[in-house]
C-alpha cells in the first residue's frame, strides 16, 4: 500500500483527515445541503464546502456527481502520494477497482425531475453514465490512463475492503499497480429518504449524541460522504522503485449472514478468524481493531461478541474513528484502512469521537474520545454491508 | 489431461443453467427462441413511449407469481430481483445440486447489474416528489424498502438468502460488462479456493422513462420505430443504435472435482476471463477495438488456448454503429486470419440489450452452444457493411462441432471484458 | 428573439463542457472545430440539446459532430431560429 488519497467530512487530503481523525474530531452537523427540515433525520457527515473547479478540470465537473468529484480528487491525491506517473507504466500495467453503494444519486435526482416535470428530452446527455455503479472506475481510468483490469464491486459498507481485497486479487494475477477503494454521497432530498427508509439512522437532534456505537446510549448511525482511495501495488515492484510503504495488506475474508430467522450464527466471527488465518496472524498479534460500530445496539452486540469469541480474555484496543465522520457506505472501510495505516505509520489509536465507554454489555476495550500512544504492527479492520455483508482485512505495518 | 502449471489453480464447471428472456422465460425456451432465429423486439409496452426518440425494446412476458414467487415478493422486490431470484432457482434445479449438501460456508453469490432498480427507483421517485413538481421530496410517501432499491447490493442478498449462501457474496456492477464481470468474479473465487460453488449471473430490468430517456439523450438506441421486430440489427449496414432489453441468466458454478464427484452434468468449462478499460472515453470506442483484443489474448493465455482453436465467437453485437466496428476490429487484432474463418453472431439481434444483464445471457446461450453444437445466428441481418466484413451467421442457426466459444462484452467507462468457455470433454482429447 | 452569437454559444459550451482545450476566449475559435476545442461528441451533443430546448430548434446532423467547426453550429442556430420567426 503505497499511496492514499481522501475526501472525508473531517479533512480533504490524508494528512487533513489524519490530524482530525488523531484528535478526535467530528463533523457530524446539520445538514446543509439542502433544507433537511421535514425530515426525521437532520444529521450528516458532510465533506466541507470546496470549489470543485480548483480541484478538476472544467470539462468534468456537468458529468460528474459529488461523489465522482470525491473519488476524482481522492485517485489523483492517491497517485502523487505513492509517486506514481501513469503515463510511464507499460501499458496495461494499471487497473482501478473501486465500490461503490448508491452510485450518482444527487445526479440523478435532477435528471429524473428534469424528466418527469419537463420531458424526456430535458434528460442530460450525461446521464446514461454518470449515475451508475460503475463511473468512478471508468472516470478514473480514463483520466489517467489506466488500461488495466477494471472492477466495481457493491457489497454496501464493506465493499471498501472488497474493493480492495479485489485489487491485491488483481496485483497477484499480474497488474503491478491497481488503484482501489470507494466513494459514496446521497445527500440530496431523494437520497436523503431513501438512506433514512433503511431505519438504522439515528433520529437524535444533538451531534455529540447521534452516532455512539456500542455505548448504552446506541440509537443508530450518521450517513456521510466522501471518498477514500488507496494505491496497492506488487511488493517487489514497489520495492524496486523505492516507494514510500505505509503497509501490507496481509489477509482478507468475506462472509454473508445466515437468513434472518434461521438461528444460524452471523458471519462476522468467521470473517475475523479467516483473515486471520489468510494472514498466518495469531489473535495474540494483532494491536488494534477499526470495528464496524454499526451503532444499531443488535448490531454492536454481534460485533462485540465476535470480538470477545476471537480474542478471549485479552483486551485488545477497539477504535471506531468513523464516529466523526458517519459511515460513508463504501468509502467508509476504505477510510478504516487508511486509518489504520496511518495509525501503524504514526503508532497512536486514533479515538473514537463522543463515545465514552463501552455499554457493560459489550465486553470490549473500546478507546474513547482521547488517542491512545501504542506499540503497533499488526490491525484488524472490519466493516459490514446492510445486508448481511461482513469483509475483514488484516494488515501489517511496513518493516 | 491438461496440466494446468506449476501453481495448481481449480477449474470451473457450469453445472447449471436459469434464464429469464425477452420472448423465453426458462433456459429451454431460451435456446429454442435463439437457435428459431426468432426476435423478441416489439414496441414498449410498459408505458407509452410515444414522447420518446426511440420507441422498441425487447420485454420479457414475466409473471412473478406464476414463476413461484410470492405476492409479497412481487410487490416487494425490484423486477431485476425477481429476475435473478427466479433464475437461481432454475439454475439449482437444473444443476441436480441438492443445497442441503453444500456446505453453506463454501456457498457465495456472485450478481451483475449495470443499473440496479431503476424501474423501481423511477417509480418511487415519481411518488416521493410528486412527478418531480419539488425538489425537496415528500419522507411521508417513501416505501419502506426504499433502501434496497438504493443500493443493489441488496440484489446478491435476496438470492444469498434464498439459495442458504454464507460464502462470498457480492454485486459486481460495471456497466454493460456486469454479466461477463460477475461470471468472471465468482469463476475467479472457485478458482483459487474461496468458494466450491458459486451462484452466478446478472441481471437488468432498466425498461423505464429514465432509461429510455437518457440513451435517447446521447442518440445510443434505434430509432427503427416503424419495424420494431427488424430494429435490432448488429453488424448490418442498416444498423443505428442498439434496442434496450431485460433480463436474467444465472449459472451455477462448480469446483470441478466436486461437480465430477457427484456425477454432475457439466456444459462448459469456464476457462479463462479476462478485462481491460480503454481510458479513452466514457461512452465512446478507440476505433482499433485495441484494449477488446488485448483482454481476448490475456483470456485465451489464462485458459492456455491458442487462438485457433476458437469455434465461435459470441460477439457483444450492440447494433451501434461505432461498437460493431470497434468489435469487429478487435477480433481481427486479436485472432488475425482465424477471425475470418469463425463465425460471430450476436444474440442482441433477438433479444435485444439488457445492459448488465446480457453479458450472462451471452454466456447462458455460449455453454448451450458448446452443448448442442449449433451456433445461434445474428438476426436481421441482410446487408453488409464494409466495415464488418466477418462470418456473421446471418439469420440461420448453424450447426457445427462447438468446442472453444469466446464470449467478449464492452460497456461504459471503457470496459473490455472476454471469457473463453470450452466443451468439458474437449481438453481431455487435446 | 436576439440572434444566436458566438458568445452565447460560448457560454453554452462552458456551461455544458467546460473548457477542456483551454480558454474558449477571442473569436479566433469561430473557425476551429470542435474537436479541437478538446470537446467529445457527448459535449456537442448537450450542447444541441439544450439549444433545442432554450430556442425550440432542431440543428442538422452535421453541425453536432465534433468536426463541425462553431461558426457552423452558429450558423445553423441563427438560421433555423429565423425560419421559426417568419
Amino acid at each position: 500500500m503505497t499511496g492514499i488519497g481522501v475526501v472525508a467530512p473531517t479533512g480533504i487530503g490524508r494528512e487533513e483527515y489524519w490530524e482530525a481523525t488523531r484528535a478526535g474530531g467530528s463533523a457530524i452537523a446539520p445538514i446543509t445541503r439542502f433544507d433537511a427540515s421535514k425530515y426525521r433525520a437532520r444529521l450528516a457527515g458532510q465533506v466541507p464546502d470546496f470549489d470543485p473547479a480548483e480541484r478538476l478540470p472544467s470539462h468534468l465537473l456537468p458529468q460528474t456527481d459529488p461523489m465522482t468529484q470525491y473519488a476524482l480528487i481522492a485517485a489523483e491525491h492517491a497517485l502523487d502520494d505513492a509517486g506514481i506517473i501513469p503515463e510511464q507504466l507499460p501499458e496495461y500495467a494499471a487497473g482501478v477497482v473501486t465500490a461503490a453503494a448508491y452510485g450518482g444519486f444527487e445526479f440523478g435526482q435532477g435528471e429524473l425531475q428534469n424528466l418527469w416535470s419537463k420531458g424526456g428530452e430535458y434528460v442530460s446527455a450525461y446521464q446514461s453514465f454518470a449515475w451508475f455503479y460503475a463511473v468512478n472506475t471508468g472516470q478514473i481510468s480514463i483520466r489517467h490512463g489506466m488500461r488495466g483490469p477494471g472492477r466495481v464491486i457493491v457489497t454496501e459498507q464493506a465493499g471498501g475492503l472488497d474493493a480492495v481485497a479485489q485489487a491485491r486479487r488483481q496485483v497477484r494475477g499480474g497488474t503491478p499497480v491497481v488503484v482501489t477503494g470507494g466513494a459514496d454521497s446521497a445527500l440530496c432530498p431523494w437520497g436523503w429518504v431513501s438512506q433514512i427508509a433503511n431505519g438504522r439512522v439515528s433520529l437524535r437532534e444533538e451531534p455529540h449524541r447521534a452516532y455512539l456505537p456500542f455505548s448504552r446510549e446506541a440509537c443508530g448511525y450518521v450517513p456521510g460522504e466522501g471518498a477514500a482511495l488507496l494505491i496497492v501495488e506488487d511488493a517487489d515492484s514497489a520495492h524496486a522503485r523505492g516507494a514510500r510503504r505505509y503497509g501490507e495488506v496481509a489477509g482478507y475474508a468475506a462472509t454473508f449472514d445466515p437468513p434472518p430467522g434461521s438461528g444460524r450464527p452471523p458471519g462476522l466471527e468467521r470473517a475475523i478468524r479467516m483473515a486471520l488465518a489468510d494472514a498466518e496472524v495469531t489473535p495474540q498479534e494483532v494491536d488494534v481493531v477499526f470495528a464496524d460500530a454499526a451503532g444499531v445496539p443488535d448490531l454492536d452486540a454481534v460485533e462485540a461478541a465476535a470480538l470477545r469469541a476471537v480474542f478471549g480474555e485479552r483486551e485488545v484496543p477497539v477504535t471506531a474513528p468513523k464516529t466523526g465522520t458517519g459511515r460513508l457506505a463504501s468509502a467508509g472501510a476504505c477510510l478504516d484502512l487508511v486509518a489504520a495505516f496511518l495509525a501503524l505509520r504514526d503508532q497512536v489509536i486514533p479515538p473514537t469521537p463522543n463515545v465514552t465507554r463501552a455499554h457493560v454489555a459489550h465486553p470490549i476495550a473500546l478507546v474513547g474520545p482521547e488517542p491512545v500512544s501504542a506499540s503497533l504492527q499488526t490491525a484488524l479492520v472490519l466493516a459490514r454491508g446492510i445486508g448481511g455483508f461482513n469483509a475483514a482485512m488484516v494488515i501489517r505495518r511496513a518493516a | 489431461m491438461t496440466v494446468r502449471g506449476p501453481h495448481a489453480h481449480h477449474r470451473v464447471a457450469v453445472t447449471g443453467i436459469g434464464v429469464v428472456a425477452p420472448g423465453a422465460i426458462g433456459t429451454k425456451a431460451f435456446w429454442e427462441l435463439l437457435t428459431s432465429g426468432r426476435t423478441a423486439t416489439r414496441r414498449i409496452s410498459f408505458f407509452d413511449p410515444s414522447p420518446f426518440r426511440s420507441q422498441v425494446a425487447a420485454e420479457c412476458d414475466f409473471d412473478p407469481v406464476a414463476e413461484g414467487l410470492t405476492v409479497e415478493q412481487s410487490q416487494r422486490l425490484d423486477r431485476a430481483v425477481q429476475f435473478a431470484l427466479v433464475c437461481a432457482r432454475e439454475a439449482i434445479a437444473d444443476s441436480g445440486l441438492t443445497l442441503g449438501d453444500v456446505d453453506p460456508y463454501r456457498l457465495g453469490v456472485s450478481l451483475g447489474t449495470a443499473v440496479g432498480a431503476t424501474m423501481s427507483l423511477d417509480r418511487e421517485y415519481c411518488v416521493v416528489s410528486h412527478r418531480g413538481k419539488y425538489w425537496e421530496v415528500d419522507p411521508e410517501r417513501a416505501v419502506p424498502h426504499l433502501f434496497d432499491y438504493l443500493v443493489p447490493s441488496s440484489f446478491a442478498a435476496e438470492v444469498a438468502w434464498d439459495v442458504g449462501a454464507e460464502g462470498p457474496v457480492s454485486v459486481i456492477s460495471t456497466g454493460c460488462t456486469s454479466g461477463l464481470d460477475a461470471v468472471g468474479h465468482a469463476w475467479e473465487l472457485i478458482r483459487e479456493g474461496s468458494a466450491d460453488v458459486m451462484i452466478a449471473g446478472a441481471t437488468d430490468a432498466p425498461i423505464s422513462p429514465i432509461t429510455v430517456a437518457c440513451f435517447d439523450a446521447i442518440k445510443a438506441t434505434t430509432t427503427l420505430n416503424d419495424d420494431p421486430e427488424h430494429a435490432s440489427r448488429p453488424f448490418d449496414a442498416r444498423r443505428d443504435g442498439f434496442v434496450l432489453g431485460e433480463g436474467a441468466a444465472v449459472f451455477v458454478l462448480e469446483e470441478w472435482e466436486r461437480a465430477r464427484r457427484r456425477g454432475a452434468t457439466v456444459y462448459a468449462e469456464i476457462a479463462g476471463f479476462a478485462t481491460r478499460c480503454n481510458a479513452y472515453h466514457m461512452t465512446g470506442l478507440r476505433p482499433d477495438g485495441r484494449e477488446m483484443a488485448e483482454a481476448i489474448r490475456a483470456s485465451l493465455d489464462i485458459a492456455r488456448i491458442p487462438t485457433t482453436a476458437i469455434d465461435y465467437i459470441n460477439a457483444h453485437g450492440s447494433g451501434t454503429r461505432q461498437n460493431d466496428r470497434h468489435e469487429t476490429a478487435a477480433f481481427k487484432a486479436s485472432l488475425g486470419d482465424h477471425a475470418y474463418a469463425t463465425p460471430v453472431s450476436s444474440i442482441k439481434s433477438m433479444i435485444g440489450h439488457s445492459l448488465g444483464a446480457i453479458g450472462s445471457l451471452e454466456v447462458a446461450a455460449c455453454a448451450l452452444a458448446i452443448t448442442h453444437n449449433v451456433i445461434p445466428p445474428t438476426a436481421n441481418w441482410t446487408e453488409r457493411d464494409p466495415e464488418c466484413d466477418l462470418d456473421y451467421v446471418p439469420v440461420t442457426a448453424r450447426e457445427q462441432q462447438t468446442d472453444v466459444v469466446l464470449s467478449v462484452g464492452s460497456g461504459f467507462g471503457g470496459f473490455q471484458s472476454a471469457m473463453v468457455l470450452s466443451d468439458p470433454e474437449w481438453a481431455c482429447r487435446d | 428573439m436576439e440572434a444566436f452569437t458566438l458568445d452565447d454559444l460560448r457560454a453554452l459550451l462552458r456551461e455544458c463542457a467546460g473548457e477542456p482545450g483551454g480558454s474558449l476566449d477571442g473569436d479566433h475559435i469561430l473557425d476551429t472545430t470542435f474537436a479541437e476545442l478538446g470537446y467529445d461528441s457527448l459535449a456537442v451533443m448537450e450542447a444541441a440539446a439544450r439549444v433545442r430546448r432554450r430556442y425550440g430548434v432542431v440543428l442538422p446532423e452535421e453541425v453536432t459532430q465534433v468536426e463541425s467547426t462553431l461558426r457552423a453550429f452558429v450558423d445553423a442556430v441563427r438560421a433555423q431560429t429565423q425560419a421559426q420567426a417568419v
